[in-house]
């Protein structure tokens, strides 16, 4: 996962409550098992004219030429909600993303986020409609930034300062493999299945019963 | 010791170590996969040459892209879904975990094959990559949903690390009213308190109206906690939990089963354990209720009307969305509209007291002519259960198709669909856009609700229908 700094973006407004996961990427555009291969499915109910099909729909913000650069997306509350897909934080990732600034996030999309390095900021919602209606008088020149080494967003030459837990910003920061880190601890966990058996031993002594 | 709640019991009983910067290391018991998402975690750890910690404890399901037609096999309705098939079967035999395939008797939704095959226990963790995992946390288990890379890490590690969330307990007092039931205790819940009112938080369903369910309609109110934007939910277990476990194919025997049941009885939150939030809903006051939007949170009381902006809980530009999207105007009547499709099923309500309780409104009554009405068991033990009891013969004479258990048309994969723009009454757990078919708009509800709709051929009380 590459390390995230700082970036300074064209932000595309969805400011819209509950855009779930389905919404950014449908069920239907999941063709394989595969990790990649997700960024033209992104938004795709929204972003062309047909279900299936790949006429875009000029409506869609995406769509309109200023924000064909969008790295950063503002949302509503509740983004990310439903479904546990990644692949809605894939898609975003491969489309280009690499912030979603909203008032709150579903959690297990916030998690995958933090996991394949876009950046996850809580903005009260006051703060995401003022950042949204500023970007929309000029997108392309009206750039957003967001300073993760100081919790930062610059906007319109003013600070907002966001709350992200220490954990999720090392993993960002440096870009970090979790499970190559929690590896380092297999001594630790061991020793608590060790002593977890002799506590709780159903859980660990699985035995299946007469209709298998 | 000062007192504490049932989530800080789960919590510490699992800390296997206190991270820096503030998360924890928590071990997991139990990991579920599935071949929609567990697929792609199983073959990236593959690729990364990493081991499953212990296969012993993980769990493997074919429901969410597997057909539900009679005589189903690898092949599937959605394109392309075969591979997802054959892919989990390859890695998950590979892994030596173990497998519930296509053509398993024990094959199901895994929220519902857990619980009945008493693979989640009181006290564990368990986490599957899916949000619906908070259902399991009825029977006192700490449950929830991750994405696919967390789900490599709890494989390979047999732990998460995971930031502490706050913790709401969410009481439910009075006597439930007939035909109210624990899907509209959910859906009266997230009304009120908005799809994410739950967020940031562990939530514990508490009170007299939830003891008095049944661990099925546990299972059903803890499902819903993900669309309370919850990290899940969870009950106390009690003596009717331990009674529901005993002697499935997967839960403790003998004296392992004697000292489980010891160590059970101490998860319950002590008296005066502190909780971040604490509400209370009276039940007595609760009517079945119905979605009219596109989010759980746009539900009102069957008897209810389109609300006016100000009172949906939603921002102008969501709510003329939804109303568009669901093509309704403020004040409509939810019973005066005309349904399309009828779907008992999912994760949520699949169940065979759903299943009993559906079949006694349809006994000797008929599907409305127009609609499609389709019921999908939520496992092959229900099916089975469900066809010794007759209530399959019921579900076909009232014109309802009898299916294989899956996921099914609770979402829309790119095979089977509702129609665009038709009118779906729903059991399930999400009316998002195009959630079980290209523009297809859904209604959620009871399956009661569900039934009586089907008959009606429009959204109908059940209440009006007396149980045959």
């Amino acid at each position: 996962m590459e390390p995230f700094k700082s970036l300074t973006a064209v932000a595309a407004p969805i400011v819209r409550a509950n855009v779930d996961t389905d919404i950014i990427i449908p069920s239907r555009e999941m063709k394989s098992v595969s990790k990649t291969g997700l960024a033209a499915g992104l938004f795709a109910g929204w972003r062309y004219t047909t279900i299936g099909g790949r006429e875009p729909n000029p409506d869609f913000v995406l769509n309109r030429a200023e924000y064909g650069s969008a790295q950063i997306i503002l949302g509503g509350e509740n983004f990310g909600c439903g479904s546990s897909r990644e692949h809605a934080v894939w898609a975003l990732h491969e489309y280009g993303f690499r912030a979603v600034i909203a008032p709150s996030f579903s959690p297990i999309f916030f998690g995958n986020c933090v996991r394949n390095g876009i950046v996850p900021v809580r903005l009260p919602v006051a703060t995401v409609q003022a950042l949204a209606a500023w970007v929309e008088r000029d997108p392309a020149q009206h750039r957003i930034t967001v300073d993760l080494q100081n919790a930062v967003v610059r906007a319109d030459d003013r600070e907002h300062a966001f709350e992200l837990d220490p954990e999720s910003r090392d993993m960002l920061l440096e870009g970090l493999d979790a499970i190559a880190l929690t590896l380092k601890q297999r001594a630790v966990i061991e020793e608590f299945w060790q002593r977890d058996r002799r506590a709780r031993p159903w859980i660990y002594e699985i035995e299946e019963g007469a209709s298998r | 010791m000062s007192p504490r709640s049932l989530f800080e019991k789960l919590w510490q009983s699992h800390l296997v170590q206190q991270l820096e910067g503030g998360a924890a290391l928590l071990a997991i018991d139990r990991i579920f996969l599935h071949e929609r998402t567990g697929s792609v975690a199983l073959k990236s750890l593959a690729a990364a040459g990493r081991k499953i910690a212990d296969p012993s404890r993980v769990f493997c399901t074919m429901d969410h892209i597997v057909d539900t037609f009679p005589g189903r096999g690898d092949e599937t309705r959605m394109p392309g879904g075969s591979a997802f098939i054959l892919e989990t079967r390859a890695a998950a035999r590979a892994a030596g975990i173990h497998l519930f395939d296509v053509r398993d008797p024990l094959q199901g939704i895994v929220h519902v094959i857990s619980p009945e095959l008493g693979i989640v226990l009181p006290g564990a963790t368990v986490v599957c990559p899916d949000s619906h995992t908070c259902t399991q946390g009825a029977l006192g288990a700490l449950a929830w949903g991750i994405g696919s890379t967390e789900a490599e890490h709890a494989l390979a590690t047999g732990t998460l690390r995971v930031t502490r969330p706050k913790t709401m307990r969410v009481r439910f007092e009075g006597q439930r009213p007939a035909g109210v039931t624990a899907k509209d205790f959910a859906l009266a819940l997230i009304a009120r308190y908005g799809s994410a009112g739950g967020n940031g938080y562990a939530v514990e369903f508490a009170g007299s109206a939830v003891r008095a369910l049944d661990i099925e309609a546990r299972l059903t109110l803890c499902n819903m906690a993900t669309e309370f934007s919850a990290m899940t939910g969870l009950i106390a277990p009690d003596e009717h939990t331990f009674e529901y476990l005993r002697g499935r194919d997967f839960a403790p025997e003998g004296a392992t089963w004697d000292h489980a049941v010891t160590a059970w009885r101490e998860l319950s939150s002590d008296v005066g354990a502190h909780f971040d939030m604490d509400i209370e809903i009276d039940v007595s006051t609760l009517a079945p209720m119905i979605t009219w939007g596109t989010s759980p949170q746009h539900a009102v009381a069957i008897d209810g009307v389109v609300p006016e902006q100000s009172a949906s809980g939603t921002g102008p530009e969501a709510y003329a969305r939804a109303l568009q999207y669901m093509d309704l105007a403020p004040g409509t009547a939810l019973t005066s509209l005309p349904i399309a499709a009828a779907f008992i099923g999912s994760c949520t309500n699949s169940r065979i007291s759903d299943l009993r309780r559906a079949a006694a409104l349809l006994r000797g009554r008929k599907v409305a002519s127009g609609v499609r009405a389709i019921c999908v068991p939520g496992s092959m033990s229900v099916k089975r259960q469900a066809e010794a009891e007759g209530l399959d013969k019921i579900f076909v004479e009232a014109g309802f198709e009898w299916r294989e258990s899956g996921c099914s048309m609770c979402f829309f994969a790119g095979g089977e669909s509702f129609g665009a723009r038709e009118r779906v009454v729903s059991s399930t757990n999400r009316n998002f856009e195009s959630r079980q078919g290209p523009e297809t708009r859904t209604h959620i509800a009871s399956p009661e609700t569900v039934a009586a709709s089907a008959i009606a051929g429009h959204i109908a009380d059940a209440r009006a229908l007396q149980p045959r």
